[in-house]
């Protein structure tokens, strides 16, 4: 790294590698913020999936291995940590890493605000995590920490200790985070663009942060609300928000935090869809497929993703159903769009196969298979069938863990020549690769099945059904397998920011403005721009002078393509 | 452009009333998405509110005790007071705009003044509140709301003092003055927010 050979310039090592921590610690530049953000996003995913493991392990067959009590915390925590401490600030990550270099931006438009944020949530992830340490330990209420059973008081007195305040503060916290966050990405997309950078010429990923901001802005204030009430439920209201013995409603919450959670998301999907939009731009060797079909079906999808979150809600029979159910159904209206305008670039590209492509293949057979299940339970009466039973976990995997983690994983190998100058080991990355799709397809096909099979979801032992340990055993053998590709992965991180191969500026052709750069770039990001007079601006640079004479090439021929100079290099 | 020549560039009334006719600098951009998130937050308190007093079983205070203190008229001059004070905000954000600190140091001192009377009679209101936090969803309601409320009333005091001192530093003038616009713009949405959790809580729902 750059920051690191500069720090290492000026006398002894130990001088140099404390102005390097501090240097880190008070650095306001978006490009370390963002890889900060991975850093950390990528330790707490690393202690959410260690979680798993002892889920797993705890299932693979009848009989138990861990109380009641530490399941139940487990898997909450490792919703609260996979959900709140690795999506969403792993999209984070890259929305400050690559949106400001794809915008043509020198920054964030509010740099010290974006450190305040990246503090907030590690703040937030730290409070969340020493909650450990506690009396009655963590939340143990799911991550969705449904009422009155997180409430102490009532029926529930002295039930949940004063692990479920600290959730309730952490997750406060890392709202705030977001919010702040989603206010700098705004701002930065509406007035930080380059001169040329037209909003209809803005890269894929930058319109999914745009979307993923606006959802981030109006949702979380209303899970805050939530978490605010439900923190004063416990110290002093005595539950008259949510226990019902008081006057309070548990749906109320339940409304609340779908209102946020639904959209959430999208805040988590939307940016992987986003990542793997403009990888298959690259290595399809082909423009995307309906360009502003793309846009158009991102932003109904963060409108839709307004009015369906009572979805969740449909056997509670507090909700209006028909009119759920048909905004649900809409829903894979655009989704499907997308789909087709993925297949579409695809479809007689030249296409390569490296390890973030491969990826994004990948993101889109899970994504297609949660997909389709999500259909299953916009249905009402699939869903009351279905309901909190393991064909729900399936879904939910599938679509916003599992393929929002390939995608953020395929942006990890397309952003890591740019982000460390070196290239990921293509051998450990398709070993990586085939690891983790065979071993997450084991795990979450066979709970779509067991779902099917009746098998509730949230217990901790179950009764040998004909079929359920086998079942569960293979399960568990795919979490290994996933666990085992995601060690692979970790280790390929750190071999190649030590071996990796010497990435040039622009190493996988790119189209868009972060390749204009160097490797890693500039504090200051850009020396020069290119022109900008299409969504593919590198692409015009490369070849602009060729197409200057093709009429056929956007209907009409830029005046002086290819005049300026390449930046940066 | 040339001086005497008429801008052809139209600006909506509304937004050259709220931030003048100059192009919005990413602060002010940035204040206004703030507040879109506050609005949707104390959405989602006073939607709780309104769903809570469907049970109008618990609703009224389990001890018995009537609502904040039986007459409606100090509330009532409060929330003119509070409201009002906008108008001198918007004075103030005025007058800066032609470059006068004078009269903006004025009218920000007059905020500051009602603005801190708010407080200090919202925490008499809520000593002599017959009812506590348990007593029903009314109270809890209650006493979420204006909490809430008021520490917003005082941020955005801290965010006019801020500026206040400032000014009297000798900041702001003309063209740099996105400080004043930004608290000018957060001040409103404090006072447009107590007409929305007072009314309901005071006058309609008690």
């Amino acid at each position: 790294m750059a920051t690191l050979a500069g720090a290492q310039t000026t006398g002894y090592a130990g001088v140099a590698a404390w102005r390097t921590i501090l240097e880190w610690l008070t650095t306001v530049d978006h490009k370390k913020i963002g890889i900060m953000y991975l850093w950390a996003a990528g330790a707490f995913g690393l202690v959410g999936m260690a979680f798993s493991l002892v889920l797993r392990t705890e299932l693979m067959e009848t009989g138990t291995v861990i109380s009641a009590e530490a399941y139940n915390s487990l898997f909450t925590m490792h919703g609260s940590v996979m959900i709140f401490l690795f999506l969403l600030p792993i999209g984070a990550a890259f929305m400050n890493y690559s949106m400001p270099l794809q915008i043509g931006a020198l920054d964030m438009a509010f740099p010290r605000i974006n450190a305040l944020s990246f503090w907030i949530f590690l703040f937030g992830g730290v409070l969340l995590a020493m909650s450990f340490a506690v009396e009655g330990g963590t939340a143990s209420a799911g991550w969705t920490a449904y009422p009155p059973i997180t409430l102490d008081s009532g029926a529930n007195a002295e039930k949940p200790g004063s692990g479920m305040d600290m959730w309730l503060i952490g997750v406060i916290l890392l709202g705030q985070a977001s919010i702040f966050g989603s206010v700098n990405f705004l701002v930065t997309i509406f007035k930080m663009r380059a001169p040329g950078m037209t909003m209809w010429r803005m890269p894929l990923f930058t319109w999914t942060t745009m979307v993923t901001g606006l959802l981030i802005l109006l949702s979380t204030p209303v899970l805050a609300a939530a978490l605010v009430m439900g923190f004063i439920d416990r110290n002093g209201a005595g539950g008259a928000f949510f226990e019902p013995s008081q006057g309070g409603q548990p749906l109320l919450w339940q409304n609340l935090f779908w209102f946020y959670s639904h959209p959430a998301v999208y805040i988590m999907i939307l940016p992987a869809m986003g990542i793997v939009s403009d990888i298959f731009g690259v290595f399809t060797r082909r423009p995307i497929f309906g360009y502003r079909s793309m846009v158009l079906a991102l932003i109904a999808i963060g409108l839709l993703g307004f009015i369906v979150w009572a979805h969740h809600m449909f056997t509670t029979g507090g909700v209006f159903l028909p009119f759920f159910m048909g905004a649900t159904f809409l829903i894979a209206v655009p989704t499907g769009v997308k789909m087709f305008n993925w297949i579409t670039t695809m479809w007689r590209g030249s296409n390569v196969f490296p390890t973030a492509m491969l990826f994004s293949v990948g993101f889109l057979m899970l994504f297609l298979i949660g997909g389709i299940t999500g259909v299953f339970h916009a249905a009402v009466p699939v869903d009351f069938a279905l309901h909190d039973t393991y064909f729900v976990v399936g879904h939910f995997h599938y679509t916003m863990s599992i393929a929002a983690t390939f995608g953020f994983l395929a942006g990890c190998y397309y952003w890591f020549p740019k982000m460390f100058g070196k290239f990921m080991n293509e051998g450990l990355g398709k070993l990586h690769f085939w690891l983790l799709f065979v071993g997450v397809n084991l795990i979450f096909f066979t709970q779509l099945l067991l779902g099917l099979d009746g098998m509730p979801r949230r217990i901790n032992d179950y009764v040998a059904n004909p079929g359920w340990e086998l079942m569960n055993t293979i399960a568990t053998i795919g979490a290994f397998v996933s666990a085992a590709g995601m060690m692979v992965f970790f280790f390929n991180v750190f071999y190649s920011l030590k071996y990796g191969e010497r990435a040039s500026d622009d190493p996988w052709e790119g189209t868009t403005l972060e390749w204009a750069t160097s490797s890693p770039p500039p504090p200051h990001n850009f020396d020069s721009l290119p022109e900008i007079r299409s969504e593919r601006p590198l692409f015009d640079l490369r070849f602009g002078e060729r197409l200057a004479d093709d009429e056929h090439y956007h209907g009409h021929a830029p005046s002086n393509g290819g005049s300026s100079s390449k930046a940066g290099g | 452009m040339a001086a005497g020549t008429v801008s052809t560039k139209r600006v909506h009334p509304v937004r050259s009333f709220l931030v003048g006719d100059e192009p919005m600098p990413p602060a002010l951009w940035g204040i206004i998405f703030f507040i879109f998130s506050e609005i949707m937050f104390f959405s989602g308190l006073i939607a709780a509110m309104l769903a809570l007093h469907a049970d109008t079983l618990h609703w009224e205070p389990t001890n018995g005790g009537h609502r904040v203190h039986g007459d409606e008229l100090r509330p009532i001059l409060f929330t003119v007071m509070l409201v009002s004070t906008s108008v001198p905000m918007q004075i103030a954000a005025f007058a800066i705009r032609k470059g006068n600190r004078r009269l903006m140091l004025w009218m920000m001192g007059i905020v500051l003044v009602i603005g801190t009377a708010f407080i200090i009679n919202q925490g008499f209101e809520w000593g002599e509140a017959m009812f506590g936090i348990s007593d029903g969803t009314y109270a809890a309601s209650f006493y979420t709301l204006t909490g809430f409320h008021g520490a917003h009333v005082i941020g955005g005091l801290v965010f006019i003092l801020a500026q206040f001192v400032r000014g009297l530093l000798g900041h702001f003038d003309a063209k740099r003055n996105t400080a004043v616009e930004a608290a000018t713009l957060y001040w409103h949405f404090v006072g447009f927010v107590w007409l929305l959790v007072i009314f309901p809580l005071v006058f309609f729902l008690s």
